[in-house]
């Protein structure tokens, strides 16, 4: 592709919020007031020690960060390559990388004065970790979620209202994730005065794709350390699966400049790209929605069109701005995991390491077994296990049960 | 440049009332039923028609025109199709002004400079697109310009004086007051604070003001009409559409003259108002 390289990967994006062409602020009027307002209060939230300090404490002691840096020995042998790392995102509090976000956005929105707080969420991760943190810091939680994937993710719906938080069933669309952040969008509309809105992901209008990254990049920043703490080096190769991005770009952003570093990104391939699937780089162009220019699926009318994956943290027909930006300058190499290899990679990483994974991370695992084997034994792989299981034990059980009959 | 809308908002303004202007989704529920309402509308008394532009994900919609623009996708709309309506109603109005309304997405997978020239040939005076904020000019709104076409910003509750300027300085036909923080079909707007907004807008702009979101009657239209240079309504007519279709969503005998009958009687209330003073 004939693109200039950059001098750093890691500057964007520019005071519009674009990455390359990707970014923007494609939103109502009535919002623009507010992100304006927001992005000027995490400016100085940023140049706030005090800020930073309070958040260290809280991912430290509530979170239970640093998470470990965890060597895969079982797999690593049955793979026969690599020597595969997991970064245990899985074993912060809630259970996923969705908390260091939503900590320092209900951070940012106490600085602001919001009390109400508003979410969208796929598989019920962020539902989860919003509800969580709005319970901690007594603030009013919403929690807007596909009905296609309150009924597959129960164990988070019942979660969430457990902490609190109320959930409103999407009837509208095709009923998962992207009729999810619709419908956040329109209660943030009507609600703008009071209501702080918690993007799970690296998208939507500038600045969340970078205030997300940035809250997430802890992921990368601590493997760094850890990595060279170990193994006294960088690793060679990073993979991470993708539905909008948010855990791929906090493990891969800290290391986009180590140019060693091969860095793998795992979109879900539902039933095969060439049928109902959830890779909207491998299968989308560019095109606008929920505040932003990215990929997308879409019709030739530039009609969105219905994601597919086993995953409903995957379930969504775009992928954050800057993973688009990454995909046009190759940075980043995306590559995509279908359904079945997906099953077959949570079972497998469960037998192996007594670890159940959620069926989003599966998806990287999924690619790992292809890439680790054709690696040499001293390349060091890093997998983030964004993570666990739970959730989806009664949905696998279901499906296994079914496929065993 | 004068544009049909230009020529519409003069005409008014000599004849010392309000613009009343309608909203109906393109295709809404198929293209032939869609385009006879669009034919009825100006013989009905509207003097502005906006033409939605149906999207999957309309983010500031509510339920009415969500069910809409999905009822014209689920019968073939696109936008190109949208342009054949336009081009179809120019072959007998000459004069009422028509501006499209809708999403960036469709127009930038279209092309943007494709577009500008169809609708422009077409005969489109006009451009609403909800998620075009100023930061976001040069994408659709510079080029329209420059092709002829009309840009017509929202403004809202949420628009303060510190940043009106940028939402005034390349709009242009009349500015689309959005009278409530919220979608298309809530509450209700109130027509003493509207008055207020609108008196704030007019101290940095010459253009008309026409107010929409929330208005449902011909009271209500009647109301806004006399603290604004217009009224716009969408979801209640829409909703009038839709009572009159059969169990599958398909339009019947009712369909065009119940838009048409509602439109009558909002126009009914929009000239009845005392305009006020300029």
């Amino acid at each position: 592709m004939n693109v200039v390289k950059p001098n750093s990967y890691r500057s964007g994006p520019d005071e519009r919020g674009h990455f390359g062409i990707f970014g923007g602020r494609f939103v109502a009027e009535t919002l623009m007031p507010l992100i304006l307002d927001l992005e000027k209060a995490y400016t100085e939230a940023k140049a706030d020690p005090a800020f930073q300090a309070e958040m260290n404490g809280y991912l430290k002691n509530y979170v239970g960060r640093p998470s470990p840096l965890y060597f895969a020995e079982r797999l690593t042998e049955h793979l026969g390559g690599a020597k595969i790392y997991l970064k245990r995102e899985e074993l912060n509090h809630t259970g996923s990388h969705k908390v260091n976000n939503v900590l320092g956005q209900i951070m940012l929105a106490r600085r602001m004065g919001k009390k109400r707080i508003i979410a969208e969420t796929g598989a019920g991760q962020h539902g989860v970790a919003t509800a969580t943190l709005c319970a901690r810091f007594g603030l009013e939680c919403i929690v807007y979620m596909g009905a296609v994937d309150v009924e597959r993710q129960q164990p988070n719906v019942i979660r969430m209202e457990m902490l609190g938080a109320t959930v409103v069933p999407v009837q509208s669309g095709t009923r998962t994730l992207k009729d999810a952040m619709n419908e956040a969008l329109r209660d943030w509309v009507t609600n703008v005065h009071n209501t702080f809105y918690c993007i799970g992901t690296v998208a939507g209008p500038h600045p969340y794709p970078t205030l997300v990254r940035d809250f997430q990049s802890i992921i990368g920043n601590e493997t760094k350390v850890q990595m060279q703490e170990i193994e006294g080096r960088l690793p060679d190769s990073l993979v991470a699966c993708i539905g909008g991005g948010s855990n791929a770009m906090g493990l891969f952003h800290p290391f986009l400049d180590d140019s060693t570093v091969e860095i793998f990104g795992v979109e879900a391939a539902g039933h095969g790209l060439t049928q109902l699937h959830a890779a909207s780089i491998a299968g989308g162009r560019p095109g606008v929605l929920h505040g932003n220019r990215t990929y997308l699926l879409m019709d030739a009318d530039g009609q969105i069109q219905d994601a597919h994956s086993i995953s409903a943290g995957l379930d969504y027909p775009g992928i954050g701005p800057e993973h688009s930006w990454l995909h046009e300058i190759g940075r980043v190499n995306y590559l995509s995991a279908t359904d079945d290899e997906a099953l077959a990679a949570f079972q497998l990483l469960s037998k192996l390491e007594g670890i159940i994974p959620a069926l989003e991370p599966a998806h990287a695992i999924a690619k790992v077994m292809e890439l680790a084997p054709k690696r040499t034994k001293d390349h060091l792989m890093v997998v983030n296990l964004s993570g666990r299981g739970d959730k989806d034990v009664p949905q696998v059980g279901d499906i296994l049960r079914g496929k065993s009959k | 440049m004068t544009t049909r809308i230009d020529t519409r908002f003069a005409e008014l303004k000599k004849a010392g009332r309000a613009a009343f202007v309608t909203y109906v989704m393109a295709g809404d529920p198929d293209l032939t039923t869609s385009l006879n309402i669009v034919k009825a509308l100006p013989k009905a008394g509207a003097d502005v028609i906006e033409l939605g532009i149906p999207f999957t994900d309309p983010m500031a919609d509510g339920p009415s025109i969500q069910a809409a623009g999905l009822r014209a996708l689920k019968n073939g709309m696109t936008l190109k199709k949208t342009l054949e309506l336009v081009r179809d109603f120019r072959k007998d109005d000459n004069v009422t002004p028509l501006v499209l309304m809708g999403y960036y997405n469709p127009i930038y997978i279209y092309g943007v400079d494709k577009f500008l020239a169809d609708a422009k040939t077409a005969g489109v005076d006009g451009l609403i697109i909800v998620d075009l904020p100023p930061e976001e000019d040069e994408e659709l709104c510079i080029p329209a310009l420059k092709a002829g076409l009309n840009f017509i910003r929202l403004a809202t509750p949420t628009t303060d004086d510190k940043r009106l300027p940028a939402v005034l300085a390349n709009t242009s036909g009349f500015v689309y007051y959005v009278s409530i923080a919220g979608i298309t079909g809530a509450a209700a707007a109130d027509a003493n604070a509207v008055g207020e907004a609108v008196a704030r807008i007019k101290r940095h702009t010459k253009l008309p003001i026409c107010v929409g979101f929330g208005i449902r009657t011909p009271e209500a239209a009647r109301a806004i009409a006399e603290k604004a240079n217009g009224s716009v309504v969408g979801t209640a007519l829409v909703d009038a559409l839709k009572n009159s279709l059969d169990a599958d969503g398909h339009a019947t005998g009712k369909t065009v003259n119940a838009v048409a009958e509602l439109t009558a009687a909002l126009a009914q209330g929009v000239k009845g108002a005392q305009q006020a003073a300029e």
